[in-house]
Order: C-alpha cells, then sequence, then structure tokens
C-alpha cells in the first residue's frame, strides 16, 4: 500500500508544493511537481528524518548588547529543537564573543555545531 | 561650511552598503554613507532567522551574516560610514543636513542614493476598535525586543497579518517560551512565503486563519483578551463569528511603508500605489541625480534584490556624477489588468531593463504580457503568482526596440 503526501519544500522561497507518494515501507517512491533536485532531497529527509536548521540567541554578559544570535551550522533532528533551546538557555558567554565562534559543538551528538553569527564586542 | 562630496548615501542597510561598495568599485572614491543606527546592516541585524542571500551567495544566511559580508567589503574598500548620524534634510539641490551628538552638518552632493529602508504599519493605520493598553506591538518591534534587547513581549499572544515578518516572530516567540494562539489575517490567503506557513506556523501547530480579523482589544493596564471574527468579501465583520482569545499581546505585521519623509522634502515624486519613489530605468527620481533603492523604493521580501538594486542605483548615480547619463526617460509604463505596481514607472527605448512587479490577487497558471500597443513584446508564463512574491522580468534591448508605449498586464 502505498499513499500521497503534499509536502511544501522549503529549501528555497519558491516553496514548491510537492506531491510525494510514501510506499509501505515509509520510503518515498515518487516526488512530483519539485522544480530542482533538492526538493527530492528534502522531501525524502521529511518523511524519514525530519530536520530544521535552528536559529536562536545566547545571553553575553559585559557586551555592548544583551544577546548574540546563533544557528546550528547543519540542520538538527526536529525532535531536538526544544532540548537544544533549554541547553541554549543555560549558556552565558562573557564578551567579547568571536564571528562564527563555536557555542556547543557536536550537539548531543549529531555532529551539529552551534555558532555565532555576530560578533559582539566588550560594553565601553 | 558645507562639506562637498561625490556620493551621498542615506542609509547602510543592505541597498545603500551595496550602493556603497558598487560605486567605490566604479571608481568614485568620495562617497559617504550616513546611518541614524550605531551599526551598519539595517534591519538586517535583528533577522537572526536564515534564509537570506540563497540566490545571491547560494547559502541560507542568516540578516546578520549576510549583512557582514557587506560590511567586511566596505571597511576593505574604505568607504566613509558614519552612524549615529541621522540626516534631517534634503534639498532638491542635494544639499543635505545631518544631526549627530558631534552637532549640526551640512554637506553639498554632486549625486544622492536614497536606502532608507521602510517603516512598519501600526494600530492607528487599520482602525482596531477597542481599549489602548500596553501589550500591542508591531512585528519588527517585537523582533528588536527580542532579538537584540533580551526583552519577552508576552506570554500568550495573537499576531495579526500573515506576513513573512508575523510568520517568523510565531516561531520566535514560540522558541522563547510564549504560546502563539494564532495568527489572524483579513486576507483569503496569506501574504506570506509558504515555506514560512510551513516551517513557522504548522511545525508548532499554529493555526493560521484567513478571512478573519480582530475587532476588539480588551484589558485597561495591558491586554486581557483579543476577539477576532470572520470577515466577508469586503472584509467586512460577519456577525456570530466572533471568537475570544485571553491573551497578553497582539503583534501587528500588517505591512511595511517606504520611509520617504526625506525624499518628499526633496521634492522626489512619489508612487501613489509603492509609496516609493516613482523611477525610472536608471532608478533615477524626478528630481535629477537623487535616486532610490532597496526598500524605500519598493518593500521587497528577498533581501537579494535589494543589494542587486543598491548596485544598479550606484552604476547610474556614478554615470551621473560622470556626465554620462543623457536621454530622459519619458516613456510611461502602465501596470494593467491584474498588476498592482510596476517598476520602474518610465523608461528609455533600445536597453536592457529588469522591470519588478507585484500581483494584485493569486493566480495559477497565467501569463504576463508585455505590450506596447497592439504588438506584443514579451510573454511570460507561471505556474503560481503571488501578491506576497515580487515578479522579477528581464526584457532584453532588442525586445524593447522603440517602445513608444508599455503595457504589462495579466491574460485572461
Ligand atoms: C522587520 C523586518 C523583517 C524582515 N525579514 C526579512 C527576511 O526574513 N528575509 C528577507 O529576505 N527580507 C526580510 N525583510 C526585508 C528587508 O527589509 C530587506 O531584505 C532589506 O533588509 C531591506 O534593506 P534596505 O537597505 O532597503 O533597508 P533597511 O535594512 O531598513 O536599511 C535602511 C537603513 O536606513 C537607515 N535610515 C533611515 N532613515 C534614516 C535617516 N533619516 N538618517 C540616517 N539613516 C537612516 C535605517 O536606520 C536603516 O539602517 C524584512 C524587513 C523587515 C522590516
Ligand atoms: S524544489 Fe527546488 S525550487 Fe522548489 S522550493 Fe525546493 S529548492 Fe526551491
Amino acid at each position: 500500500m502505498s499513499n500521497n503526501r503534499e509536502i511544501v519544500c522549503i529549501v528555497c522561497p519558491n516553496g514548491c508544493r510537492m506531491n510525494v507518494q510514501i510506499d509501505a515501507n515509509n520510503k518515498v517512491s515518487l516526488v512530483e511537481n519539485a522544480l530542482c533536485e533538492k526538493g527530492k532531497a528534502y522531501a525524502i529527509d521529511e518523511i524519514q528524518f525530519p530536520k530544521r536548521s535552528l536559529t536562536s540567541t545566547i545571553r553575553v554578559i559585559d557586551g555592548e548588547l544583551p544577546l548574540v544570535s546563533v544557528r546550528s551550522d547543519k540542520p538538527i533532528p526536529k525532535e531536538k529543537i526544544q532540548c537544544a533551546l533549554a541547553e541554549l538557555r543555560k549558556i552565558e558567554l562573557k564578551a567579547p564573543v568571536e564571528f562564527h565562534q563555536v557555542v556547543i559543538s557536536d550537539l548531543f551528538g549529531t555532529g551539529v555545531n552551534i555558532i555565532t553569527t555576530k560578533g559582539v564586542m566588550n560594553r565601553t | 561650511m558645507l562639506i562637498k562630496k561625490d556620493l551621498i548615501i542615506v542609509g547602510a542597510g543592505p541597498a545603500g552598503l551595496a550602493a556603497a561598495i558598487e560605486a567605490k568599485k566604479k571608481g568614485i572614491d568620495d562617497v559617504l554613507v550616513l546611518e541614524r543606527e550605531l551599526n551598519a546592516g539595517g534591519i538586517l541585524n535583528q533577522c537572526i532567522h536564515d534564509g537570506f542571500g540563497l540566490i545571491r551567495f547560494k547559502e541560507a544566511l542568516t540578516g546578520p551574516e549576510y549583512a557582514k559580508r557587506f560590511i567586511d567589503e566596505a571597511k576593505s574598500l574604505n568607504i566613509e560610514i558614519i552612524t549615529n548620524v541621522m540626516v534631517q534634510d534634503i534639498s532638491s539641490d542635494k544639499v543635505v543636513t545631518t544631526i549627530s551628538p558631534s552637532g549640526i552638518k551640512t554637506y553639498k552632493a554632486s549625486a544622492i542614493i536614497l536606502a532608507m529602508g521602510c517603516r512598519e504599519r501600526t494600530r492607528g493605520a487599520i482602525c482596531i476598535p477597542g481599549t489602548r493598553p500596553a501589550g500591542v506591538f508591531t512585528a519588527g518591534v517585537a523582533q528588536n525586543l527580542v532579538n537584540l534587547k533580551n526583552i519577552m513581549v508576552g506570554k500568550r499572544v495573537v499576531i495579526l497579518g500573515s506576513g513573512d515578518i508575523g510568520l517568523i516572530m510565531a516561531r520566535r516567540l514560540t522558541f522563547e517560551g510564549a504560546k502563539v494562539l494564532a495568527v489572524v489575517e483579513k486576507l483569503p490567503y496569506s501574504s506570506g512565503l509558504q515555506r514560512n506557513i510551513t516551517q513557522c506556523l504548522d511545525d508548532f501547530g499554529i493555526p493560521l486563519l484567513l478571512s478573519h480579523t480582530v475587532i476588539k482589544i480588551e484589558g485597561h493596564e495591558r491586554v486581557k483578551s483579543v476577539t477576532i471574527a470572520k470577515v466577508d468579501e469586503q472584509g467586512n465583520p460577519i456577525r456570530g463569528t466572533s471568537k475570544k482569545f485571553e491573551c497578553d499581546t497582539l503583534i501587528l505585521s500588517v505591512g511595511l511603508i517606504p520611509e520617504n519623509e526625506l525624499s518628499l522634502n526633496a521634492g522626489v515624486h512619489i508612487d501613489d500605489i509603492t509609496g516609493g519613489a516613482r523611477v525610472d530605468e536608471n532608478l533615477q527620481t524626478s528630481v535629477p541625480g537623487i535616486f532610490a533603492c532597496g526598500n524605500v523604493l519598493q518593500v521587497h521580501d528577498l533581501v537579494d534584490y535589494v543589494s542587486a538594486e543598491g548596485e544598479l542605483a550606484a552604476r547610474t548615480a556614478v554615470d551621473y556624477i560622470n556626465g554620462s547619463i543623457k536621454n530622459k526617460s519619458d516613456i510611461t509604463v502602465i501596470a494593467g489588468n491584474g498588476i498592482r505596481y510596476v517598476l520602474p514607472q518610465s523608461i528609455s527605448p533600445n536597453k536592457d531593463i529588469t522591470f519588478s512587479m507585484r500581483v494584485t490577487s493569486p493566480y495559477k497558471n497565467k501569463t504576463i504580457i508585455f505590450k506596447d500597443g497592439n504588438r506584443q513584446i514579451k510573454k511570460k508564463t507561471f505556474k503560481a503568482l503571488n501578491p506576497a512574491e515580487m515578479v522579477r522580468i528581464d526584457l532584453k534591448a532588442q525586445d524593447l526596440n522603440d517602445v513608444r508605449n508599455l503595457e504589462v498586464f495579466i491574460d485572461e
């Protein structure tokens, strides 16, 4: 038995609405209406291991700003988002913070790092 | 004392930075960028989510990362950027008056590029009835407080307007522990990108209520509840459909308006529909030597096109400074059936031109046609057209051979 699902590709602003056929083993057997190859790869991931990139902020002590923005350097498993946010809440960095500084390496053994997306200088 | 400059750029967002870099590369050394904030980067500094630069860099950068590429390049080219300075006035003969902690200064520029970005529509602009308690924010202000200042705006939130900023704030506030009860949209379709509906609402089970609006806000010190109702095709609330949400915060994401107070004083003609300057294919406004780009010209959904527009404005401003813009562009471009606006509003014939436009409502499998009188010049078919997404169509010089009249419309 197979069934069809509509999946919106979120890789680029085109947001293709793909028709995805899933077979009895929960494997993707067909992807239609994607404008490019990335859509198919996304659909396969979305069915088997849904992932999202994570962006948030971390507190900074003595900085020109109270927060530094961060992101995961690769998408992380969707079900790990909440625990990742909880980890981020525990952290406090001391200024100065470098651009692309690694804040958490190998998050929960996923091989994904959390890095800063801006630098924050000391408060003067 | 008048300080002389070849080129003055107002605003150090992505539009202004891209313009400054391009002008410098094209040989204009005497470039000055003026920015009222403490840091360059514009609105990108608070847009910490990713998805910027996919077209330009083939990477999904966050706002600050996208901005940094331009700030770093501007630094390496020794471009003069003054921050913490407010441009107070621009005159039609290109005298620029600024105010900063070090006092008032006046400059005289050979050319000016306007890159001031946009501001948000507020509660007043959409007339929501009810009391006026604390807890009503525009989405951009909420984004600024949460992402830059570490100030949380509320615990239980209703969002009015489904533009991209509203959708992104729904996810952001959820991440910060708030409960977003619903995103309410007056139109029968969302004004944000589908990918944002998927990853900012569907992922968290946040309902999107189309054809609904807020009809009442209650609360004295602080918002206590927000009442919404379904609307008919004219946008009027339908009796008996109201629903009350107990909440402490209402976020408005109800549209952006180009920030053109300065432009008006300089005598620049503003387009009623875009809210930005009327420009020709050189992005020159009605005042010779004053150019406009980015969100001050038309509200963009993608920063990549903002940067491209900044570069185009710079190239033509450089031509103006060097005295090589000759012809006046006086062929009017008309937005016809199904097209809300098209830019540039006037052109000269026999040139390569990129047209940007927005459609009036969502369409499937439709063709956009360019016509000069009865002569069809170009047509392009789209699987889907969406008012939330700017459409860009390139016409080649040979397409625009001796045009005398240009109309753009959707073939019904
Ligand atoms: C809240 C918000 C969220 C957005 N999110 C996204 C997104 O997720 N993805 C995306 O691609 N696009 C997004 N956009 C679109 C975004 O506006 C553009 O991508 C781009 O940042 C616009 O660039 P700009 O340079 O035209 O304007 P801005 O970035 O707004 O820069 C204008 C600059 O001019 C300065 N300025 C204005 N007036 C004066 C004055 N009188 N004197 C001195 N300086 C002045 C301002 O301080 C500002 O720094 C968002 C826009 C907003 C408003
Ligand atoms: S399938 Fe390709 S074009 Fe379509 S949204 Fe995904 S990445 Fe973009």
